[in-house]
């Protein structure tokens, strides 16, 4: 069952369409990602399906509630990590994660075990009771990421949760989106990282220019723009009589050979591999090493739009 | 409403926490009135100036004087009149300041004065007490004009022959006209000057005071909370609720804090509580009105800062807070009525003046009016603010 639902989201300021027709849908225990360079319309999109902002057309419903930014029901059901951190610097951790936990409706006998549980969630139990004011970029992140989490709902949004942050609070991050994920949290991740996103997410929206250009699993979008895998072959002795024998194999999209190296693109790498093997061995040609590379998003974004994902 | 509570208690907690707004309501205008209180003499009713006299003349026109003309002037509560057997030690006590001034009626003036001869009254003054000296001689002088007429009359009826002229003499001499003290209607009475600097200080920084709570908005919006806030299961109405009442806290506990501490520390006399309440009550939402329009149509916390700090300036020296309205041109005070200021010392001054309660109806209802306008302009402008 679909957690949310997005229908021909659009959102325009004055001449500039920031959302155009956007739709996606995330189920329980899914994570969804919006990858797209800077402006491409992430964040209005994330900020519709928050009822932050009102879209020009469309629908978003959570669960059974339709979100509009005058609504009050379902929003509860959506926890919201902004992409700037948006905590108190004048209240500690704990007073923070307690406001918004009151303004989320949190019972009380509920609250306080709550957010102890979230300060160890998110490695900062041991400095709740200090202003963060006092604390780090990836102390900040993370009790941002925390505020999101601490009235536990169904769907999580996170735009661009790891940006600025050091590798070791990145890494812990991307760590806790993941056990999200498996703890049947809906998540609606935004990010301009290819191996966020990849890392990360079941499913996948291209975003640029306020559309959605592809969506789907890793796999589903590779093949949806017909991206082959790449086999390097590192060779001793003649190139050419192990291009000359691979040529029999049909499978094989094409081949390139160097000074010691052959380049050899594939549809499915994995079940081919043994055969090219076996036909390098019957050449006579010795393997000094095999490296696979799969296609990744950021080939697939570039084949989409026709630049980089950091453009 | 829970939200809105909610929202108000964390900006207090924040607000007590940074202690710029315990510093503007509290701490600022309680010392500008201490200070104000304390270097400006009051020029209402109360103010008082001690006088020593010495009588050496002991006839008519001494006579005259100590029991005709100040009596009356004691009743007023202007002057404070203490009797001296010799003018060495009258002398002395002004100069060690125990008194303002000396009166000394040298001995046989009443009838050098029947005589038509020249007289001459002393009046010592200390340096350090012009004003109170002043009016000594003010008062002195009066006297003084009135016996010259009334000497000149006496000797112009002994010339004409057949008077008796020691008993026309003292007839004359005690019939000067007391100085005359003319009361005023309520309305029409200013404030003593500790009341008025306490009350004029609490109103002019409750205009900074307020701002804390509106301007909070915009420093949702620049910490990044306010998309947080409006992506809560809240009213976005909630959201401006909790500013509103954290100005309205803030600005009563101000006003409240100030009346209770300039009336214990200082004496100020703000009168009938309930009637203090009305306007205070009605000075705040006025207050948070006009702040609240100049916060909506600002960008930024600062730009927000600068403009409603000229706009208290300017409010509270055209509102009056500074110096009493009285004291300026007319058109000053008819342009201070657009100035919720005015209106809170006005009914102040009625109060104070022994007033009804009625006489605060309709200073609370202009300063409700104020609100009611500014507040709609605000939540016009304000849906801006919210739209992230």
């Amino acid at each position: 069952m679909n957690v949310l639902e997005c229908v021909g989201l659009v959102k325009a300021f004055d001449d500039l369409v920031a959302v155009d027709d956007v739709g996606f849908h995330i189920a329980a225990g899914e994570t969804y990602g919006l990858l797209g360079p800077n402006g491409a319309g992430k964040t209005t999109s994330i900020s519709i399906v928050s009822g932050i902002l009102e879209p020009d057309a469309g629908t978003v419903t959570v669960g059974s509630h339709r979100i509009t930014t005058r609504s009050t029901e379902g929003k509860g059901d959506i926890g919201y990590v902004p992409q700037d951190i948006a905590i108190y610097p004048d209240l500690t951790g704990r007073e923070n994660l307690r406001f918004f936990g009151k303004l989320y409706g949190i019972p009380k006998a509920r609250l306080g075990p709550r957010i102890e549980e979230v300060l160890e969630v998110i490695g900062l139990a041991d400095r709740g009771d200090d202003r963060t004011g006092e604390y780090s970029g990836g102390m900040k992140r993370r009790l941002n990421i925390g505020i999101g989490l601490l009235h536990e709902p169904r769907l999580l949004i996170l735009d661009e949760p790891t940006v600025g942050v050091d590798p070791q609070s990145r890494n812990a991050i991307l760590e806790s989106v993941e056990e999200l994920g498996r703890s049947g949290t809906a998540v609606l991740y935004t990010t301009h990282y290819m191996e966020e996103a990849e890392r990360l997410c079941d499913r996948v929206g291209i975003i640029d220019g306020g559309k959605i250009r592809a969506e789907g699993t890793r796999r589903e979008l590779v093949e949806l723009v017909g991206q082959r895998d790449t086999v390097n072959l590192g060779v001793v002795g003649s190139a050419r009589r192990l291009v000359d024998g691979l040529s029999s194999v049909t499978e094989i999209e094409s081949i390139t050979a160097t000074e010691g190296a052959v380049e050899i693109l594939v549809d499915g790498a994995s079940k081919l591999l043994p055969r090219i093997l076996e036909v390098a061995q019957q050449a006579q040609v010795a393997v000094s090493g095999v490296e696979v590379v799969e296609p990744n998003l950021e080939a697939v974004f570039l084949h989409l739009t026709g630049k980089a994902l950091r453009d | 409403m829970r939200a809105a509570v909610l929202i108000a208690a964390k900006d207090l907690a924040q607000r007590i926490r940074d202690k710029s707004a315990i510093l503007l309501g509290l701490v600022a205008p309680l010392g500008l009135a201490l200070i104000f209180s304390a270097i400006i003499p009051d020029t209402s009713g109360s103010f008082n100036v001690d006088i020593a006299i010495v009588d050496q003349d002991g006839g008519a026109v001494a006579a005259g004087f100590i029991e005709e003309v100040l009596p009356s002037v004691e009743e007023a509560g202007i002057l404070t009149v203490t009797g001296y057997e010799d003018a060495d030690t009258a002398i002395a006590d002004v100069e060690s300041g125990t008194r303002h001034a000396a009166y000394i009626f040298p001995s046989g003036l009443t009838t050098s004065v029947e005589s038509g001869g020249g007289a001459v009254v002393q009046m010592v003054g200390n340096v350090d007490q012009t004003i109170s000296t002043q009016i000594a001689r003010a008062v002195l002088d009066g006297y003084l004009a009135e016996v010259d007429a009334v000497s000149i009359a006496v000797g112009a009826a002994a010339m004409s022959g057949g008077t008796d002229l020691a008993s026309l003499s003292e007839r004359a001499a005690v019939v000067p006209a007391a100085v005359v003290l003319a009361d005023v209607e309520a309305a029409g009475r200013e404030l003593d000057a500790t009341t008025f600097f306490s009350a004029g200080m609490a109103i002019f920084f409750l205009f900074f005071t307020v701002q804390f709570g509106v301007s909070s908005l915009l420093e949702e919006r620049l910490h990044g909370t306010l998309p947080r806030l409006l992506g809560a299961p809240i009213s976005r109405w909630s959201i401006i609720g909790g500013k509103g009442i954290t100005s309205f806290v803030l600005g009563l506990v101000s006003m409240l804090v100030l009346a209770v501490a300039t009336t214990v520390l200082i004496g100020a006399e703000w009168g009938n509580p309930v009637g203090v309440a009305i306007l205070m009550v009605s000075g705040v939402l006025s207050a948070l009105g006009i702040m609240a329009v100049v916060a909506v149509i600002s960008k930024t916390p600062e730009q927000a800062a600068n403009w409603q700090s000229i706009v208290a300036v300017v409010l509270g020296l055209l509102g009056g807070t500074f110096f009493p309205l009285s004291q300026g041109p007319r058109i000053l005070a008819l342009l201070s009525k657009l100035t919720p200021h005015a209106w809170f010392l006005q009914g102040l001054g009625d109060l104070s003046a022994g007033g009804s309660l009625s006489v605060v109806v309709v200073p609370a209802l202009a300063m409700i009016t104020f609100f009611a306008v500014t507040a709609g302009i605000a939540v016009v402008f304000g849906r801006k603010v919210l739209a992230v």
